[in-house]
């Protein structure tokens, strides 16, 4: 059997070796977050291998020596129980386990996806500079960049300037989805209807590859962009250079985008609907549609009675054209529902900041996750109403 | 593992050489449990269901203008009280008295299918209202909840008529008596379900 | 794909032309298919085998030939499965330099879900359910299942979920999801077409049957264990397959009920996982990996016992440490349900939620890596025969703690944001299945295939097929390994980076390898039946054994012991070997057991009929299926002479064919 493990570890020990030469954007990345994740990735191999390069050392080494042709070696066929061993192959993986464990309880904690950015690169504080915000919106199948403090757009480009932390806020337009770009941060899931946020900053300039990483449907294997992280300079240029764009996008543009295409080219908008990214997570882009912050405000308050049960109207006009509305064999035909809001009503409801943009850029305290709040009383929460109209699917969420 | 004190070879016997009695169906009460509790998990997926969907109207209608716990209270009734009589069916099984257990067996089909007709005439009323299991998330865990339970109960009246001709058939046989035994399960085990459902959806969804 | 007509007539659904494929690929498969299916039928009609096969094994409740039907079918599937795993590689390794490769996307999603799919719930679950079924009631001296007609009942069922997913690939389409089909994309408006309506009913008719069986092996275990034999004198097998059934009664309930759900969702419009109106989407990933966690302890903890068995059988030791192997299944039973979120640490949980379940996933690999040091120590001061199953126990052990540790990586949640979806997942859960079930599979064959058939396995071809398969599996998936860690992520279809292209094809030569490794499998199989009188088992115990199984006669008698075997401690054959005792050789009494029954193969036969009604919107025949199932059930009540007993002349001819073949090993 030696032979067969002397094999294993070689082949094991090859991939490391190309390791260095190719491309391991995983193991080298340019982002402050996503090197520190690598290194807590790496920490926890060396951690393992304690245990592991003994476990495999010896399985060869028994295998070999206590082969049945050896009868040098002692042979007891009823030894079967020693409380020492017990106790070490019991204890010494606890104890590998339980240091772990505390790595991964602050190392998740700090990197939690949703905490802003104490630093921007190892003994370098994040400055006074505000984050860069991207709405990004996973469309079927590209994405969709929305620089709010810019008004600009762009389809499948992503432009960050360097040393300067990005806030991305995340949703989809369909189905699920994730958003990875390896050399700058983790992925995180986007989702419709629902919003998720992800912190990252990259270190060094360059052009890097962005990338749907959860399977949503025929075109996600084109569903890729590059994400270019320039000097300052270079993205003031970018955005001047978007502002010059021949198209802009607004509702009903954001509508005819929205439609499935695959292996679509890059391309930039000059104004962007303020409202748009929180009428996407609202799911109301469409006119007349009810948005998910109003609804989950009636429901809070019990739903609307039986008024509710006619405030729909069928959705006759694309029925069959669009993905996501074909009639159930069984069931009604697909319907919405009509909103109740006034103009202003929506608009209050709609530019409410997000709570996972009040919270203070530098917050090394506390080790809690900004994903879930707090719970409240045992029972349900008493929920703080801006939350609840600002954050309609976190607020779904955490009714559990 | 030294737990074995080796008796004498002469002393031990190593095979079972007597004949022995081997209750028949000796397993099927513990297996008909195993079964319970696995049905009970599916009843808890829809209550976690429930619990997650509960309050996700959809600016629809919420419980209060749809329910009508008068209504509710009397389908309970029926439903507890057929519970009731399957016992009284039980007693009388155990006595031996077959006559007697086909009339409780009789009055707990006719509360069962008391309990069928209320619930449905309960939910062609929402549906008629416009209040069907598409119009919001929460009636969509209402109806699954409430109609996997109602499905239960019309199984479980198929059953009972099932029971009823086999015992008119063959008597108290042991394999009747043993399956009345998993049927009287079944038939409280759905009681119990109840009992959740009343509260969780009805009683709460109210307050 | 040609356009798909959606309108549905009366008698047919939406059953049309448009369900037939165009794809050249799938027309080649299918003519090849129907032609060696055509050869199979005529055979066995030539050699009129029908009335055979139907009265001896189709209609049969002996455990051990629904055992051995039930690796039948995952043999069968694996070749499905492996196929497609192919293709997958020759397209990943096709599609650079702005080639799309051969595949289409319609076809490359179908084959990347259809291959999860089959090789959990149609290859590693029947393989796994095959074993417990032939070899737990002989371990516990024990002549059958607690309800052996509920047992053929659940082979069929999933027999007709097979069915139901093979017909996928010949009339209409299988899904396009993923192998747990995450909702909005598997809801009626993402995956209009009957894709996923043939993953919910064949999964729905495979899953009564998993539960069912779930529920006979539980209650045989606790209920019929021969006398003497106290829990904590089970044969380690036999533990690893009561928490099995423990975890299948209490997690695959959960999956009936989601995807029920699902199907309320896409049938009837309802609103459980939808993005509007209030459903939650997150729910079902929550729902569904409640069952999923424990389902891949399902699968790998019968295994654990099988090398638990071959460690001390082939180094003929007692197993070190069994109360800490029994405890650290128990522990591993039990943490198997608060894991389940470490699936998905990148949906946005948020940190102490992840925190949490990152170190529940962690503490399982305390008792994992416990039993790898028992294994371990068993082998210390052995004696250590190098046979086939011991050969397969070696190689997991090597490559299984491997996996282990890549799994305890992904259960870092800042790792797996790195990690998550990436071929580096890919290679960890193909590690763990591959090295340890698949491993455990060909181990448990070459261990228990003596006992079944009463020969042992080629040796040769056998190690032929091992080699093949580990270099092959190293080969194919350490490449995987180094991909995740360049940021590739899984179910891509189409590569522009060039430079990832030599890891595909180093990948691919290791599934090429594979692929002989399944061919050597299947000579050595063809081979051992040509030559099965050169190595015949007439002792009964082959390999020196140390359970009930290797007491009675290779194959055993249709009532596996003619006295029940009284057990004093562990390893009960061991000491019945020890003390010398013979089996007794008079006295015979008549034998009570249960008589053969069709219904179980009619009832699966209407399920599946009445699932593939339902995918394809046959409602009158869904309803007369479904009547059809009612009926028969009613009426299999009513059919009390179930049993019957064997009579004295036939045990003691039986017995004393057995006398012979021992007094001709003696001689």
């Amino acid at each position: 059997m030696r032979p067969n493990g002397l094999l294993k570890s070689c082949i094991l020990l090859l991939p490391l070796l190309f390791l260095s030469a190719c491309k391991a954007e995983v193991l080298a990345p340019t982002g402050d977050v996503a090197a520190q994740q690598r290194d807590l990735l790496v920490i926890s191999t060396l951690l393992m291998l304690i245990i592991i390069i003994p476990v495999m050392a010896l399985t060869v080494l028994f295998a070999w020596r206590y082969r049945e042709s050896n009868r040098a070696a002692v042979y007891r066929p009823n030894w079967d129980h020693s409380t020492k061993l017990e106790l070490i192959i019991w204890a010494v993986p606890l104890l590998i386990v339980v240091s772990l464990g505390a790595i991964t309880w602050v190392g998740t904690h700090l990197l939690d996806p949703y905490r802003p950015l104490a630093r921007i690169a190892p003994g370098k504080e994040v400055g006074q500079e505000e984050p860069l915000q991207v709405q990004v919106v996973a469309l079927d199948w590209k994405w969709l960049f929305i620089y709010p403090q810019y008004g600009v757009a762009a389809v499948n480009e992503l432009a960050v300037p360097v040393d300067r932390p990005v806030q991305f806020t995340l949703t989809s337009s369909s189905v699920m989805n994730a958003f990875y770009i390896p050399a700058m941060a983790g992925m995180i899931y986007a989702m419709p209807g629902m919003q998720t946020t992800l912190h990252g900053v990259f270190n060094k300039e360059g052009t890097y590859q962005g990338l749907a990483s959860h399977y949503s449907g025929a075109g996600f294997s084109g569903m890729r962009f590059k994400a270019k992280a320039t000097d300052a300079a270079g993205f003031d240029g970018w955005i001047a250079e978007a502002r010059t764009a021949s198209k802009t996008l607004d509702r009903p543009a954001y509508l005819q985008l929205e439609q499935p295409s695959e292996n679509v080219k890059p391309e930039l908008f000059a104004t962007v609907d303020p409202e748009l990214f929180p009428r996407i997570v609202n799911l109301c882009v469409e006119p007349g549609k009810i948005c998910m912050a109003e609804m989950m405000a009636i429901d809070k308050q019990g739903g609307a009675g039986l008024a509710g049960t006619i405030n729909v109207s069928q959705l006759t006009y694309d029925k069959y054209a669009r993905r996501g509305t074909r009639a159930p064999i069984l069931g009604w035909d697909p319907f919405q529902v009509t909103g109740f809001c006034s103009t202003e009503e929506l608009e209050r409801m709609l530019t409410a900041q997000p709570a996972s943009a009040n919270v203070a850029p530098v917050d090394q305290t506390p080790l809690r996750g900004h994903g879930l709040t707090q719970p409240g009383s045992l029972f349900g929460r008493s929920a703080d109403p801006a939350l609840t109209l600002a954050l309609p699917p976190v607020g779904a969420a955490t009714k559990l | 593992m030294s737990t074995t004190a080796h008796p004498s070879a002469a002393a031990t016997s190593y095979w079972e050489t007597e004949p022995h009695h081997h209750p028949e169906g000796a397993s099927t009460s513990l297996g008909f449990w195993v079964y319970l509790m696995s049905d009970c998990l599916m009843f808890a997926v829809l209550f976690a269901v429930f619990g997650v969907l509960g309050q996700s109207y959809a600016a629809g209608p919420g419980p209060k203008v749809l329910f009508d716990l008068t209504l509710v209270a009397i389908n309970t009734a029926f439903l507890l009280v057929s519970s009731i009589t399957f016992g009284f069916a039980m007693l009388a099984m155990y006595e031996g008295r077959q006559s007697r257990m086909q009339v409780w067996l009789a009055i707990t089909l006719f509360f069962g299918l008391a309990f069928l007709a209320v619930e449905l005439y309960e939910f062609h009323h929402l549906i008629e209202v416009g209040a069907g299991p598409q119009r919001s998330a929460f009636l969509s865990s209402f109806f699954a909840l409430v109609g996997t339970h109602g499905l239960h109960v019309t199984f479980g009246s198929i059953w009972l008529v099932t029971m009823m001709v086999q015992i008119h058939r063959k008597g108290l046989i042991p394999a009747n008596q043993r399956r009345m035994n998993c049927l009287s399960m079944f038939w409280h085990f759905l009681d119990v379900i109840w009992i959740g459902v009343f509260t969780f959806v009805y009683l709460l969804g109210m307050i | 794909m040609a356009t798909i007509d959606h309108s549905t007539t009366f008698l047919l659904g939406r059953l049309n032309w448009s369900a037939v494929p165009t794809d050249p690929i799938v027309l080649v498969t299918f003519v090849v298919v129907a032609i060696g299916g055509a050869a199979a039928l005529g055979a066995l009609t030539y050699y009129r085998l029908w009335g055979y096969l139907w009265k001896e094994w189709f209609t049969s409740v002996d455990h051990k030939k629904i055992g051995i039907m039930y690796i039948i079918l995952a043999i069968i599937m694996l070749v499905r499965g492996f196929a497609d795993a192919v293709m997958m590689r020759i397209q990943q390794v096709w599609a650079f330099n702005g080639s799309e490769g051969y595949l289409n996307a319609h076809h490359y999603d179908q084959i990347f879900t259809a291959h999860g799919v089959i090789m959990i719930f149609f290859v590693a679950m029947p393989f796994v359910t095959g074993l417990m079924n032939y070899v737990v009631p002989l371990q516990i001296g024990a002549r059958d299942v607690s309800f052996p007609f509920l047992n053929n009942f659940s082979f069929w069922m999933t027999v007709g979920g097979a069915v139901l997913v093979m017909a996928s690939l010949f009339v209409g389409e299988f899904a396009q999801t993923g192998w747990l089909a995450f909702p909005p994309l598997s809801g009626l408006g993402y995956s209009p077409w009957v894709g996923v309506d043939y993953y919910i009913w064949g999964l729905q008719v495979a899953g009564v049957g998993t539960t069912l069986s779930g529920i006979n092996l539980l209650v045989t275990i606790i209920k019929m264990r021969a006398p003497g034999m106290t829990l904590m004198r089970m044969p380690v097998f036999t533990w690893t397959s009561l928490c099995t059934n423990i975890l299948i009664v209490a997690s695959f309930p959960v999956l009936t009920m989601t995807l029920i759900l699902l199907t309320l969702d896409r049938y009837v419009g309802t609103n459980f996982f939808t993005s509007e109106l209030g459903g939650n989407s997150m729910m079902y990933i929550n729902l569904i990996w409640i069952w999923g966690h424990p389902e891949v302890y399902i699968l790998i903890l019968p295994l654990f016992g099988v090398f638990s068995e071959v460690t001390s059988t082939f180094c003929g030791k007692r197993l070190f440490g069994y109360s800490s192997m029994v405890y650290a299944t128990v522990c591993i039973t039990v943490l198997s349900y608060i894991v389940w979120l470490h699936h998905f640490f990148t949906m946005g949980s948020g940190a102490s939620v992840n925190a949490f379940f990152g170190i529940t996933t962690m503490i399982i690999s305390v008792p994992t890596g416990a039993k790898i040091f028992n294994w371990l120590f068993t082998m210390y001061q052995g004696r250590v025969r190098y046979d086939l199953p011991m050969m397969w126990t070696v190689a997991f052990m090597l490559t299984f703690t491997v996996g282990g540790m890549t799994g305890v990586l992904l259960a870092v949640p800042p790792a797996d944001f790195v990690l998550h979806n990436s071929l580096f997942l890919i290679a960890h859960f193909h590690n763990v299945i591959i090295g340890g079930v698949l491993f455990g599979c060909f181990a448990a064959i070459a261990y228990w295939w003596p006992k079944a058939f009463g020969f042992k396995l080629n040796v040769f071809w056998g190690k032929v097929s091992f080699w093949c398969w580990v270099v092959g599996f190293w080969a194919a998936f350490m490449p995987l390994y180094v991909l995740g860690l360049m940021g590739v992520t899984r179910r891509m279809r189409v590569f522009d980076d060039p430079d990832l292209r030599i890891w595909f094809i180093i990948a691919a030569l290791g599934a090429a390898l594979i692929a002989m490794g399944i061919a050597a499998f299947f000579i050595q199989i063809g081979v051992s039946i040509w030559k099965r009188k050169e190595n015949p088992d007439l002792s009964g115990d082959p390999w020196d054994g140390r359970t009930l199984e290797w007491a009675t006669s290779s194959p055993p008698p249709a009532y596996n012991f003619a006295f029940t075997p009284v057990v004093h401690g562990l390893d009960a054959w061991a000491e019945m070997k020890q003390e010398g005792q013979k089996r007794p050789k008079a006295a015979f009494m008549p034998i009570h057991m249960p008589r053969y029954t069709g219904t179980g193969v009619i009832l699966a036969g209407l399920s599946t009929v009445c699932g593939f009604a339902l995918v394809w919107y046959i409602w009158w025949l869904a309803a007369l299926s479904f009547l059809g199932i009612i009926v028969v059930a009613i009426a299999h009540t009513f059919n009390y002479d179930r049993d019957y007993y064997v009579p004295v002349e036939e045990v003691s001819a039986v017995e004393g064919e057995r006398d012979l073949q021992l007094a001709k090993l003696g001689a």
